[in-house]
């Protein structure tokens, strides 16, 4: 190997004792170059730029150096800055240019901006810990060595149809005193409970925002309790580049990079993957009100969406809209996704309000986005998993039409309602239940069952043991009196609103979870779980926590105990669902010319499903075309449904693929005859009929 | 930050005193790189080393990869608790060995080099 010296190694321009180059325009953000620091930023209609530095944590400036007007290609100012300690060196940006509103243009040079590449952030270090509000540069950027020893890891790239996702607060996974953990709350708190996740049997995380948020952005004291709410959920993107300091231990060391990437090395070593909730809708500058740190001061009108007056468009429902489709933040949220996926080994992203992503910067939506069409076939991201919420907060709805071209998948809105209706006792789902079971071919048909992300519950509405428990939202602790948070839930309490010792209502309400998450696991598409329903977390009818970072979010890990049966009855259910590939279908069940698993219907008659209003029974058969059981034969599966007030009798069809039937679930049982481990199945006494419980599921498996 | 030198039973034992920081980084790994010989046994010991930073860890697993890349070994003994949890939290103790002594370090690295 020849050691050349490179001719760029030394500086042409001295400022204050800096020594300068001109510097590379790609790639945009702060990188390490031979002898010192690239800086690279985008503006079109700023007329100067000046990099601020400061030392790490100092109130004030170290020096301000304007960028040579020789400095700047295009649109963008780069600059070379050698001979930096970067290790205690903070960045923003000043830029001047035309204060006019109502052309869109808001330049503040009074405020220091974070650059929107920036790898690291600081100010928000440590969670919770009140900030300098005067300091100038709330959130500054910082160079980041990228480095990490991978030892070997990349993404896993799990079949998506195996995925069971299980969505979490980073947080709130090990927050609660009761978590045990050395680091409560943090990334590296959840690779401590690794053990756990496994043992519950899920394949992938989905984390709720992690990119730098401030959790102080609009607190208020809670008017029951005077306690601080904060923003909990992170559904506000500060530093789309960073991951949240204040989720790792080692964030007052701004360690935080290399603690998210051991977190994601060790559950990728464990099976587990690892989905990123990302929020590119909307960002944390609010409206024309919110506060200047970032895209507001360094190009307002290519990054927001605006009407033609300069106000801001509200898709979102926060204030701002992200300005999407426009071609330089097209290659912004390209380029984080490619950075997520290459430095951190990322399996795939959730889009929040992904709706937004297809509307044009006036706000129509688009027959082929740009934004959607580029993600579907990038080439850095052409194996990891795009799902989108397919909807946003403008009125677009888009379950079962979001522009996927072939690659999106969506999360089911349509599912979720549907089960809930359907448990409950609501007349006139029966049909679209049905649909709902088979991947929802309704809305999927021309694609696969695996566009479809089935969710009974999310961070978003109740958890699984509030939507057995209320009826209606309970959600005064967020300081809106209780008009915040959907009304749509669809949820029951089963005869008392909220807590109580009647020990009818008890066993119904475990009943209704346990008959929820078996619907789940055994429909076609991709099953997510919500953090805390394994163990029957309540967040006490609050159907809207994002503020809430207190008991009434955090998983408390002593449920684990109080309900050891609800937690034992998901593990096998999801065990269940990974030992028979049939239920992960594809193909499209709803064929049966097709080579892939053949599902029949049926009712309290075999063969006889009864599609009738009032129905409130169905039952369903699948067996695998070419799915085989172990002893070779069509792996069957059966299940029934009763989700009215009566026990009722079904007829069972003979098992497609021979043997005869065995119980592995039924909800109506007390524990432990509920559920039977997967091979532990025990043989139906009579094969002909199976009397199932009022408001019970029984699934049946056929073996020799 | 402090560097000395010795030898234990054909250990080459890497003392460091003081804050690992980005300031004491780039003479360290130069001091410390110096000490590794091909197949060579090698501890760092910690003990005094009272705070390190994101680029001091960085010097510690350079160390180990320059080390182990020459087909010797290296551990880490008398970390503080501190230390040690960020070690762990980021990933590095998957990589390196380490003792709460000297002496267990000396014994460790003999031991296996025997066999």
């Amino acid at each position: 190997m020849i050691d050349m010296d490179r001719v760029d190694v030394y500086p042409t321009h001295e400022y204050a004792g800096y020594r300068l180059r001109p510097g590379r325009a790609f790639p945009f953000g702060a990188t390490f170059v031979p002898g010192g620091a690239n800086f690279s930023v985008y503006s079109s209609h700023a007329t100067a730029c000046t990099l601020v530095l400061f030392e790490q944590g100092q109130h004030d400036p170290l020096v301000e150096i304007p960028f040579p007007d020789s400095f700047r290609i295009g649109n963008v100012f780069a600059m070379t800055v050698f001979d930096l300690d970067y290790e205690n060196l903070e960045y923003g940006y000043r830029l001047t240019g035309p204060f006019d509103p109502t052309t869109g243009h808001r330049f503040d040079p009074s405020k220091v901006l974070l650059d929107p590449y920036a790898k690291a952030v600081t100010g928000r270090d440590v969670w919770g810990t009140p900030p300098d509000w005067e300091r100038p540069g709330p959130y500054r950027g910082r160079l980041v060595f990228e480095d990490f020893d991978w030892d070997g890891d990349r993404p896993l790239e799990t079949p998506i149809e195996d995925l069971i996702i299980y969505e979490m607060h980073v947080r709130g996974f090990t927050r609660h005193s009761s978590s045990g953990v050395k680091f409560p709350g943090t990334f590296a708190g959840i690779r401590e409970k690794i053990p756990y996740l496994k043992e519950l049997g899920v394949n992938c995380v989905e984390l709720l925002p992690i990119y730098e948020f401030d959790e102080f952005d609009n607190s208020r004291p809670n008017p029951q309790t005077g306690e601080l709410l904060l923003n909990y959920w992170g559904y506000s993107t500060v530093g789309y580049f960073a991951p949240k300091a204040g989720y790792a231990a080692t964030g007052k060391l701004a360690m935080q990079v290399d603690e998210l990437k051991a977190l994601v090395k060790d559950l990728h070593r464990n099976g587990i993957e690892v989905l990123l909730d990302v929020v590119f809708n909307h960002t944390a500058e609010g409206n024309e009100r919110g506060p200047t740190f970032s895209f507001r001061g360094l190009d307002n009108k290519t990054y927001y969406m605006l009407t033609p007056e300069g106000y801001y468009f509200n898709f979102s429902g926060t204030g701002n809209t992200l300005n999407c489709n426009h071609p330089v933040v097209r290659s912004l949220v390209r380029d984080c996704l490619r950075y997520w996926v290459t430095e951190y080994h990322i399996d795939g992203f959730r889009f929040d309000l992904a709706s937004v992503l297809g509307r044009d910067p006036l706000g129509y939506p688009l027959a082929n986005p740009p934004l959607l069409e580029s993600l579907a076939f990038d080439p850095v991201l052409g194996r990891c998993k795009l799902i989108a919420e397919a909807w946003d907060a403008g009125g677009l709805y888009q379950v079962g039409s979001f522009p996927g071209y072939g690659r999106w998948a969506e999360w089911n809105g349509k599912y979720r309602d549907c089960v809930r209706r359907f448990l409950k006792g609501d007349a006139g789902t029966v049909g679209e239940m049905a649909q709902r079971l088979q991947g929802s071919p309704d809305l999927y048909g021309r694609r696969s069952s695996t566009a479809s992300v089935n969710f009974v519950t999310c961070h978003d509405g109740f958890t699984l043991a509030d939507l057995v428990s209320y009826n209606g939202k309970h959600n005064e602790a967020n300081g809106e009196e209780n008009r915040d948070g959907t009304n749509d839930n669809f949820s029951w309490n089963c005869g008392h609103e909220g807590p109580t010792d009647d020990p009818a209502v008890n066993r119904l309400r475990r009943r209704q979870v346990k008959n929820a998450v078996a619907l789940l696991l055994v429909s076609q598409g991709v099953p997510m779980l919500l953090m805390g329903d394994e163990v029957g977390h309540s967040q006490r009818g609050n159907n809207n926590a994002y503020c809430q970072d207190n008991e009434l979010s955090w998983l408390n890990w002593d449920l684990r105990k109080a309900n050891a049966d609800v937690f034992r009855f998901f593990r096998h259910c999801v065990a269940f669902r990974k030992a028979h590939p049939v239920l992960r279908d594809r193909s499209s069940v709803h064929h049966p010319d097709g080579d892939g698993a053949v599902v029949s219907w049926h009712g309290t008659r075999a063969w006889h499903a009864d599609w009738s209003h009032d129905a409130r029974t169905l039952a369903f058969m699948i067996a695998g075309g070419s799915y085989r059981n172990r002893a070779g034969r069509a792996d069957t599966i059966y299940v029934a449904i009763n989700a009215h007030w009566q026990p009722h009798t079904f007829e069972l069809p003979t098992p497609a693929g021979g043997g005869r039937w065995h119980v592995f679930a039924n909800t109506a049982m007390d524990p432990p005859e509920d559920v039977w481990p997967v091979g532990g199945e025990v043989p139906l006494a009579n094969p002909g009929r199976l009397l199932v419980g009022d408001r019970s599921v029984i699934i049946l498996v056929g073996k020799q | 930050m402090e560097i000395s030198v010795k030898s234990v039973q054909e250990v080459r034992v890497v003392e460091l005193a003081g804050e690992l920081t980005s300031k004491s980084a780039p003479d360290a790994q130069r001091r410390i790189l110096e000490e590794a010989q091909a197949g060579g046994r090698m501890i760092l010991d910690m003990s005094r080393v009272s705070f390190i930073t994101s680029a001091g860890y960085r010097v510690l697993l350079v160390v180990y990869r320059a080390v182990t890349g020459k087909g010797g070994r290296a551990v880490l003994v008398g970390l503080t608790e501190d230390i040690k949890d960020t070690l762990r939290i980021i990933g590095f103790l998957d990589f390196f060995t380490h003792h709460d002594t000297l002496e267990a370090g000396v014994a460790d690295l003999n031991s296996r080099g025997a066999s």
